[in-house]
Formats: structure tokens, sequence, C-alpha cells
């Protein structure tokens, strides 16, 4: 049975801050937390969603001579099982978009996604009735990354705004907290 | 003799291929060590878009919106206003109050320098762009113009590290 996606409604759509829901908060675990998030942000282990010729510079990204292996994220995983954070790289067109959202909602938490480029993230020249204007309407982005197509390096700094963005804790993906922030905000546009 | 042609030869192939490796070890590296060392630049490469000024100080701009036509991502917006003899921005009749570029549906084409009458706008090095939000991505005009003339011709230096990027010669 196919899910509600909350985010298609609002679109501002990355993942909620962890501190904006809940204040304070127990000390031992606040600092287990910290621990996990550097291990998470050091081991993002990606899915491999090449979509377009994003993906080309995706996978010169692993290669030698940018070798995303310095950064823990050499593993590409082909299952939504053992990924971290899924680089959307290329055109999602409609027809892909309910696959991408299954393989999204497939992926265990917590869970990250890159839009890579330009058609990933806005649709870039393809304003047409075939290519969804960016992922966010399907997907909560996390990290955008702008470039027809992005270079290896530009990529690898999206990768490292995105490890920051762990290591802030500001990428918690816990469902329940998305669902809270989405139904408050729907009550305030419903208000508005 | 089985032994001798089934395992210790391939065993000391292997490992004659080991040792070439590690006496090559530290020459021959191919690895560009991204935030701590930056790779070199093509000279027409194309990333962040920059409006330019004059020497004097004055814009280039003259907000005639031919970038915005030849924008095949329709991501350009430009509203333009008249100069005054009191306000002067550039130095035609009009200048652009408003320059608006979505970075997010940019494809860096280099359409908008070409179809410049004046070289106001141009794409440089900047390729580190990646971000967290969508509304950060529009960049206004108080973004893309620099700061004092030639700030767009100075070589790019990494966000992360304040590396300096060279420019690829032959």
């Amino acid at each position: 049975m196919p899910k509600r996606i909350e985010s298609l409604v609002l679109h501002d759509s990355s993942t909620p801050t962890f501190g904006d829901i809940e204040k304070g908060g127990s000390v031992v675990i606040t600092s287990l937390e910290t621990l996990f998030d550097q291990a998470r942000a050091h081991s993002i282990w990606p899915l491999t969603f090449g979509l377009a010729c994003c993906a080309i510079e995706m996978m010169s990204t692993v290669a030698a001579r940018f070798d995303l292996a310095r950064f823990g994220s050499e593993a590409f995983r082909a299952t939504p099982r053992q990924g971290d954070v899924m680089i959307i790289a290329g055109r999602l067109s409609k027809k892909m978009a309910p696959v991408l959202r299954q393989i999204y909602d497939q992926m265990p938490e917590p869970k990250w996604v890159i839009s890579m480029g330009a058609c990933a993230s806005s649709g870039g020249v393809y304003n047409n009735y075939a290519i969804v204007q960016g992922a966010d309407q399907v997907v909560p982005v996390d990290v955008y990354v702008p470039g027809c197509p992005p270079s290896p390096d530009a990529l690898i700094y999206g990768i490292m705004k995105l490890q920051e963005k762990i290591k802030r804790k500001e990428a918690k993906t816990f469902k329940d907290l998305r669902l809270i922030e989405v139904s408050a905000r729907t009550q305030e546009e419903v208000r508005a | 003799m089985g032994l001798l042609k089934d395992v210790v030869k391939p065993i000391l192939g292997g490992m004659t291929l080991t040792a070439r490796r590690a006496a090559n070890l530290g020459k021959n590296i191919v690895t560009i060590q991204y935030p701590d060392e930056m790779r070199e630049q093509y000279q027409r490469s194309r990333w962040r878009h920059y409006l330019t000024r004059y020497d004097s100080g004055l814009e280039r701009c003259i907000g005639c919106s031919l970038c915005a036509g030849a924008c095949p991502a329709r991501c350009i917006y430009v509203e333009a206003a008249e100069n005054t003899d009191t306000e002067r921005y550039s130095p035609g009749e009009r200048y652009a109050v408003r320059y608006e570029i979505n970075m997010i549906r940019c494809i860096f084409c280099g359409y908008c320098q070409d179809a410049c009458p004046t070289g106001a706008i141009v794409l440089r090095k900047d390729f580190e762009l990646a971000n967290y939000k969508r509304e950060q991505f529009i960049y206004t005009k108080e973004m893309l113009l620099e700061k004092y003339p030639g700030q767009n011709l100075e070589p790019y230096r990494s966000k992360v590290t304040g590396v300096e990027a060279p420019i690829y010669t032959g």
C-alpha cells in the first residue's frame, strides 16, 4: 500500500531539526548521540540512484582521482536496506517518482537525500510534462548540489555539507518528529 | 611437481606485483586530496555568476534582459530602472534594480555570458555551491555583484580550507 507523502504539500522538505522540536533532553543520551552522529557522518554509504548523466560524475567521484572513500562513502549499495544517503543523480521523470519514493521508504532510518544537479533539484531545462520539477516534491531533500552536471569536487562539497549537517544533529530523520512538524505546519497553514 | 607450479609460483607472482606497487609507493598518486588541495580549473570552466563593474566602480549591467532571454532554463530575472544624475549605477540609461538567478535551475551553459552586450555577467570558477534549502539558491543582485572592480578575476579559493585553485595551463 503506498504511503502518504506529507512533503508533497509543503515545499520546504528538508528533514526537521531535533532541537527545534524538543528543547533539552537527557545528558547521557545526548553525549551518546554526539558519538553516534560522528560515526554516522563519517560512514555515510550512498545508495546508487543514477538516473541520467549526473550518474557519470557520481561514478567518477568514487573513482581514484577524487576517491570518495576518503570520506567513508565508498561503498555504493544497490539495495536500499544498506544505504544511508540516496544520491538522486539525474532528471526524475514522473514515471520514476513512485519508484524513487518506494526505495526511499525502504531505506532504514536515519537516512538522508542529496539532490544532485539542476534536473533533480528543480527540473532544470526540462520544464515539461514528463519531469518532476524538483525531487523534493517526492522525498525530503537534505542537500542540493547545483550544476549541470556538478563536477566530482562539487558533489564532494555537498557530501561535506551533509556531514556538517549530521554532526550538527539537524538531520535526525525520526519519522515521528517529521510527522509532528508537518502536522504543526499544516495547522498553521490552515489557520492562515 | 604440482606443489611448485600450482601453489608457490602463483603466490610469488602475486607478491611480485605487490612488491612492485610498494616500491612505487608515493609516486604516481592520482588522488586529489580535495578540501586540502584543489584540482586545477580549466580556463573556460563555468560556475557561479558574477556581475562585474567598470574600473570606475560603475556597474556594467544595463538591465537589458538579454541574458534572461538567452537562458534556456529561464532562471534569470531582471528588473530595470532608470538612472538619474543623482543616483547613477551604470553608465547607460538604465540599470538592473533587481537581478536574480535561480542557481538550482541554472545549467551553467554560459549563454547569458555570450548574450550580454556589456560583458556584465560572467561565469567564474566557484563550484562550491551546495546548500540546504531551496531559498538559499536564489542569488540576488547583492550576492552576484562584485564588491570592487576585478574581484571576479581573482583565483578561486576553497570555502572549506581557503586553498587556491590553480588554473590549468597546457
